[in-house]
C-alpha cells in the first residue's frame, strides 16, 4: 500500500537515463532564473527548453496538463486580484473596477513564470525518484541536513498517512459521521492532536533504532551514478541556453 | 566464574514523571553462551531494561556493565551498539530505507565497511535468514512476517556478539515463528529473548528470567502460566 505516486519516476526515455546529478543542477539554475526573470523574451526561450526537456521526458500528455491545471488554479485568483489592483494605464472596465495594462503584464508574467518553472522541474526532477534525488543532493555535497529533511519527509510521509487511515477508521467504525458541530470539530482536533503524538513517538523509536545500528549523523549510500558522455551534452546544451536566456533577460529591454 | 556479558548493578530507573520507579536497585546477568527467556507483566520493564543495556535509556543509579566494562556515557554506548543487536517490537520502527538491500547494508555501513563489502554482507545475511531475491523489495510493502525477518537480518547483519529481541513473535504466524525458532537454534550467539510466548520459549531458551523491580528470579524452564 503506498499512497503516494510517483507517476514520472519510472520510464526509459532520455531525460530518465541521464544522470540526476546533472539534472538537479539545471533544475536549479534554471528555476532560479524564471524566478527572477522580467522579461517575457527570457521566460518564452525558458519555456520553450521545459517543453523541450518534458517531449525528450515522454511523460504523458494529460498527467502533465493534469498538474498544470493544479498549478493554475491557484493562479486564477491572481487573475481576479492582481489586474484590478495594480497602477497604471487603464485597460478594460468591467463595472466599478478598472484592469490596468501594467497589472495584466504583470499577472501574465506570473502566470508563464509558475508554468515554465512547473514544466521544467516536472520534466527534470519529477523523473527520478525521490530517494535517487537525495543521493543526488548528497554526492553534489549538498548539507547533509537539507538531504536527510528531504530523504525522511518522503520516507514518513507514508507512516503518517498510514496512521490518518488507521486512526480516522477507528473513528469510522465507532459511528462517526462528520457534521459541522462541536462534536465533530473536537473529534478532528483530537485526531490532529494524536497524529501529531504518534508520529513523535515513532520518529523517536525510529531514531533509536537507527542509533542502534550505529547511526551517528551520516548516511552512507549504496547508490552510485556514473556520469556518461550523454550527461556531458546535456549539461552543456542546457547551460548554454540557459546562458542565452540570461544574455536575452540582461539586454531584453533594449531587444524589445 | 565466568564473566558475565551483561551486567546490570543496582540500576535504578524511573521514567520521568512516573510515580514509581521500574527499577530499584535492580540486578542482572547473563553469562556468555546463554540463550535467557525474559517474562514478566506488561510494564514490568523487560523493554526498559533492553534499552539500559543498549543505552537508550540511562539508569539514575548503578552500573551498566558489558564485556566486563562499565559503560555510562554516549561515547562507550556506541562501541556497546556495535556488538550487541537489539530487535525492536514494532518492525515499522527498525526498517526505514526504501529497499530491503540498503536497510541491511545500513549497520555495516555505519561500521564503516565499503559499500561493496556491506552489500556482501548483506547478501551473505539475507541468504542465511532465507531471505534471498528480496534485496530489492520495498520494506514498507512487505508483510508483517516478512518485515519481522528483515528487520532481524538488519541486526544480524553487524554481526553482534549478543542478540536481544523485543517480543519478536507478535503477530507472526505459525510458520514465520517456526523459522524464526530455527534461525535462532542455529545462531552461535547469546541472546535474550522478552516473551509472553510460552511455547516459543520453550523451543529457544533454556532458562527463563522473571523480572521483577529489584530482582530477576531465574528458573529453568519456563513457568507456564505465570504471568506469561
Amino acid at each position: 500500500m503506498s499512497p503516494i505516486q510517483e507517476p514520472f519516476s519510472e520510464g526509459g526515455s532520455l531525460l530518465h537515463r541521464l544522470d540526476p546529478r546533472g539534472k538537479v543542477v539545471v533544475a536549479a539554475l534554471f528555476s532560479v532564473l524564471m524566478a527572477v526573470a522580467t522579461s517575457f523574451v527570457t521566460l518564452l526561450g525558458g519555456l520553450a527548453l521545459a517543453l523541450i526537456w518534458l517531449a525528450l521526458g515522454r511523460l504523458g500528455l494529460k498527467k502533465a496538463l493534469g498538474r498544470l491545471l493544479l498549478v493554475n488554479s491557484f493562479i486564477v485568483f491572481l487573475w481576479f486580484v492582481l489586474p484590478f489592483t495594480y497602477p497604471g494605464e487603464s485597460l478594460v472596465k468591467v463595472g466599478p473596477l478598472t484592469a490596468s495594462r501594467e497589472g495584466i503584464a504583470f499577472t501574465g508574467l506570473i502566470t508563464l513564470k509558475s508554468n515554465t518553472i512547473i514544466i521544467g522541474l516536472m520534466a527534470l526532477v519529477a523523473t527520478a525518484p525521490v530517494v535517487t534525488l537525495g543521493q543526488a543532493m548528497h554526492s553534489l555535497r549538498l548539507p547533509d541536513k537539507l538531504c536527510h529533511l528531504l530523504l525522511f519527509t518522503y520516507r514518513y510521509l507514508h507512516v503518517f498517512e498510514l496512521e490518518y487511515q488507521r486512526l480516522s477508521q477507528a473513528m469510522k467504525i465507532r459511528g462517526f459521521q462528520p457534521r459541522t458541530n462541536i462534536h465533530t470539530y473536537r473529534s478532528y482536533a483530537y485526531l490532529a492532536a494524536m497524529l501529531l503524538v504518534r508520529s513523535y513517538d515513532r520518529a523517536d523509536r525510529v531514531f533509536q533504532a537507527m542509533v542502534c545500528r550505529g547511526f551517528h549523523g551520516v548516511f552512507y549510500s549504496l547508490k552510485t551514478f556514473s556520469w556518461q558522455r550523454r550527461d556531458s551534452v546535456f549539461l552543456a546544451v542546457s547551460l548554454l541556453t540557459l546562458a542565452l536566456c540570461l544574455y536575452m533577460e540582461i539586454e531584453g529591454a533594449n531587444l524589445l | 566464574m565466568t564473566e558475565p556479558l551483561i551486567e546490570l548493578r543496582d540500576i535504578t530507573f524511573t521514567y520521568p514523571g512516573a510515580a514509581r520507579p521500574v527499577f530499584q536497585d535492580f540486578n542482572f546477568q547473563l553469562l556468555p553462551g546463554k540463550h535467557l527467556g525474559l517474562v514478566g507483566p506488561n510494564g514490568s520493564g523487560k523493554t526498559t531494561m533492553l534499552h539500559l543495556i543498549m543505552g537508550l535509556l540511562r539508569p539514575q543509579a548503578g552500573k551498566v556493565v558489558i564485556f566486563g566494562r562499565e559503560v555510562s556515557k554516549e561515547r562507550n554506548f556506541v562501541e556497546v551498539r556495535r556488538q550487541v543487536g537489539l530487535l525492536f517490537q514494532n518492525a515499522d520502527d527498525q526498517l526505514f530505507c526504501p529497499t530491503v538491500l540498503e536497510d541491511v547494508a545500513f549497520g555495516p555501513l555505519n561500521q564503516g565497511k565499503s559499500p561493496a563489502e556491506a552489500v556482501g554482507i548483506a547478501r551473505m545475511t539475507m541468504l542465511q535468514l532465507g531471505l534471498e531475491g528480496f534485496e530489492d523489495r520495498v520494506t514498507y510493502k512487505l508483510s508483517g512476517g516478512e518485515k519481522k525477518l528483515v528487520s532481524l537480518a538488519t541486526v544480524l547483519a553487524m554481526q553482534p556478539k549478543i542478540l536481544l529481541l523485543d517480543e519478536p513473535t507478535t503477530g507472526l504466524d505459525d510458520q514465520t515463528r517456526r523459522r524464526l525458532i530455527r534461525i535462532l537454534k542455529d545462531l552461535e550467539i547469546s541472546y535474550l529473548i522478552v516473551s509472553h510466548e510460552h511455547e516459543f520459549l520453550e523451543h529457544t531458551v533454556k532458562e527463563c528470567c522473571h523480572v521483577h523491580s529489584t530482582f530477576c528470579e531465574t528458573l529453568p524452564i519456563p513457568p507456564r502460566g505465570v504471568g506469561l
